[in-house]
């Protein structure tokens, strides 16, 4: 058989076992890919967004030396961190040291599997999206604390202690108002979430929890003003001072990874990811993604612009915050919702009203 | 077995997974190979400001952390018995919302006796 | 085919770290181990069908219950020499107790069967294309199963309760913020404007 090489492969393509196997995989990994390289991208150009945009709001310039406009800058900042030596210190523990900041990095970039950036564009349509993500923001507390324990060194140990408990303390507002919004579209897969129709007054007791979430969500992160037990001035970086170039690198792409990740979440969750704003048909001209983008973009700013403006939390006042203040108002707001809700036949899957 | 659409669903996390193990495993990877290790014993001993670590860093056992992470789960307990009932409230109506008012004020009254038994103060 | 290897690679890793849980040196391995199997016996809910339950299960045990045992494990200092001794002194008692469980578990099996009664009082499962598992779970968890659902926040209640009484220590000569003071004053109260004109000084 005189069979070109090209005949064969595509033979073996659509062979039995192939389409069984091999090309779900591919697709899939094609999929993922889709959504990892841009995400790497946007995770650096968002180190050199938040730097030009904060030096932009305390009147200096910000990177402009490395290429036009500093656009080159998180290039040498990646060439630089790849290229210092990476330390281990003396008494830590070896696998779990090295372990932590991959698993940071690991659940930044898991997340994103189940979070639709456009009608239908998702790479796992599963039906549990929402408990999914809140599985992993559960888990990103790991990471910090074995940093933090794995160093051996005191400084880094009561700062991921006290990072793993203030992220630990503002998951619980977080549920319930992940609960409230479960509440109006009575599904848990996300892209039915962006997809649920509801009157102007639901969108509008929703309100008070989007407060409650973006400011939750600096607190998830560790961003100011919540950042205390990573402040360089207070425990000189917390968990991550033994850490060093690539390592450091992880943790540091992995929290900004995390704030996209929450920027995403926000949207997706009261933004109405890939819609147009307000609903504006007229405005469906362009694209759902480039809406999607453009609402992470804005939430992101107001993140960097919270950096810029609030001074730091004392950590017992943060502690404070979250757990006399945000759990029993969201809580209360919750069975408010869920009240008003019933009362007005309102609830998805009621008939009548 | 069960419905394979479910489980098709998952495939993708799982190849997501895999893909992103290899790229943090890869960066790491990748610093030990480009950079030159040369480990001295200043360099790898921990930071305490300029000192040489006085004690163990394992620091004595703070009840407050374990407090709050049982709180923690008590409450986190509570918002996995809320997700099934806010999906499906509009179909076990009034009987269900007031069998959930009732957990909830019995988990509101351990509430109120955490705040003022002064559990949630940090200090 | 495809839905068998991932049971017998979750199982066979499942049992794995089960196994390193009780036989590592090192008690930040254990958890870590520990840690792992949740994962696994997760992983092996997906497989069932019971995907909330695999995500409660990774949200509870693993984000929740975990941590309070990595906290505990992280901050004790535990003394390993003095742990392994004790084990064989009670290893033969532990052999009685693990030898009578065994004997349950394979009673059990040997005698599985569904008795003429449960049919009727239980709920029948939702076929799973029109009902997806949270919602099945959701429709009689809070109505049919009240009293259960009920006990369990009483369950919650006496832990909460426990957990405090147990470990709680007041300070005595603490003083601390009192936001509520602090945001109820006045200015008027607390602040004068003074108009000066240059060159008068304060009087």
């Amino acid at each position: 058989m005189a069979n070109s090489v090209t005949e064969q492969i595509q033979g073996l393509w659509n062979s039995d076992f192939s389409v069984a196997y091999v090309q779900p995989t591919a697709f899939a990994g094609l999929h993922v890919l889709e959504f990892v390289v841009p995400l790497i991208i946007a995770v650096a150009y968002l180190t050199y967004a938040e730097r030009k945009v904060l030096a932009a709001m305390q009147m200096r310039q910000g990177p402009n030396v490395v290429g036009p406009f500093g656009l080159l800058q998180p290039l040498a900042d990646g060439l630089k961190l790849l290229a210092k030596e990476t330390i281990i210190p003396s008494g830590a523990n070896r696998g779990v040291f090295l372990f932590a900041p991959m698993l940071t990095f690991l659940l930044s970039l898991v997340a994103w599997a189940v979070i639709p950036v456009n009608a239908g564009w998702v790479v796992s349509n599963i039906n549990v999206g929402v408990l999914y993500l809140f599985a992993i923001s559960s888990l990103g507390v790991y990471g910090i604390l074995m940093a933090g324990w794995a160093s051996n060194s005191r400084y880094a140990f009561l700062g991921g202690l006290r990072s793993a408990a203030q992220m630990v303390s503002y998951e619980v507002s977080m549920g319930f108002v992940l609960v409230s919004v479960l509440l109006t579209t009575g599904s848990l897969n996300l892209t039915a979430i962006v997809d649920a129709q509801h009157p102007f007054w639901v969108s509008l007791m929703l309100f008070p929890m989007f407060i409650v979430f973006v400011i939750s969500a600096l607190a998830e992160t560790n961003r100011a003003p919540f950042d205390l037990p990573e402040g360089e001035s207070e425990l000189v970086g917390g968990y991550n001072v033994e850490y060093s170039s690539m390592t450091f690198a992880l943790f540091f792409l992995g929290e900004y990874s995390n704030m996209i990740l929450m920027s995403g979440m926000t949207s997706v969750l009261f933004l109405g990811a890939w819609l147009p704003p307000f609903g504006i048909s007229a405005l469906a001209v362009v694209p759902g993604f480039i809406w999607f983008a453009l609402k992470v973009c804005f939430v992101l700013f107001v993140f960097i612009w919270t950096r810029a403006t609030l001074p730091r939390f004392r950590y017992d006042q943060l502690m404070r915050l979250g757990w006399k203040v945000f759990l029993p108002f969201t809580l209360v707001w919750l069975v408010f919702m869920a009240a008003v809700l019933l009362y007005n036949h309102a609830l998805p899957g009621m008939q009548g009203g | 077995m069960i419905a394979t659409d479910l489980l098709t669903n998952y495939f993708p996390i799982v190849v997501f997974l895999v893909i992103a193990t290899g790229l943090s495993m890869l960066m790491v990877g990748v610093s030990f190979l480009a950079a030159k290790q040369k480990p001295d014993t200043e360099k790898i001993s921990a930071y305490e400001c300029g000192f040489e670590a006085f004690a163990d860093a394992r620091m004595k056992f703070d009840v407050r952390f374990y407090l709050v992470s049982i709180l923690f789960i008590i409450f986190d307990l509570e918002v996995a018995f809320l997700f099934p009932w806010a999906i499906t409230l509009g179909k076990i109506g009034l009987y269900g919302f007031w069998s959930m008012m009732v957990f909830l004020g019995v988990l509101t009254v351990g509430f109120i006796y955490e705040w003022r038994k002064g559990a949630l103060d940090w200090e | 085919m495809i839905e068998a290897i991932f049971f017998y690679v979750f199982s066979a890793v499942l049992i794995g770290s089960a196994a390193w849980v009780i036989s590592s040196r090192n008690p930040v391995h254990s958890v870590l181990a520990l840690i792992l199997a949740f994962f696994n016996a997760a992983g092996l809910f997906v497989m069932l069908g019971a995907e909330f339950l695999a995500m409660i299960m990774v949200i509870v045990y693993v984000g929740a219950v975990a941590v309070l045992f990595l906290f505990v494990v992280m901050m004790l200092d535990i003394d390993f020499v003095k742990l392994k001794a004790g084990l064989v002194k009670n290893a033969f008692v532990g052999f009685i107790v693990g030898g009578v469980l065994l004997a349950e578990f394979v009673w059990m099996y040997l005698r599985w069967g569904m008795s003429q009664v449960t049919p009727h009082v239980m709920m029948p499962t939702p076929d799973m294309a029109q009902v997806n598992n949270t919602q099945a779970l959701g429709m009689v968890l809070y109505t049919h199963y009240v009293y259960l659902f009920q006990i369990s926040g009483l369950i919650l209640l006496v832990a909460m309760i426990g957990a405090i009484t147990l470990t709680h220590r007041r300070r005595p000569d603490n003083r601390t913020q009192k936001v509520a003071i602090q945001v109820a004053r006045n200015p008027k109260d607390v602040l004068k404007v003074e108009k000066i004109t240059s060159g008068s000084g304060v009087h």
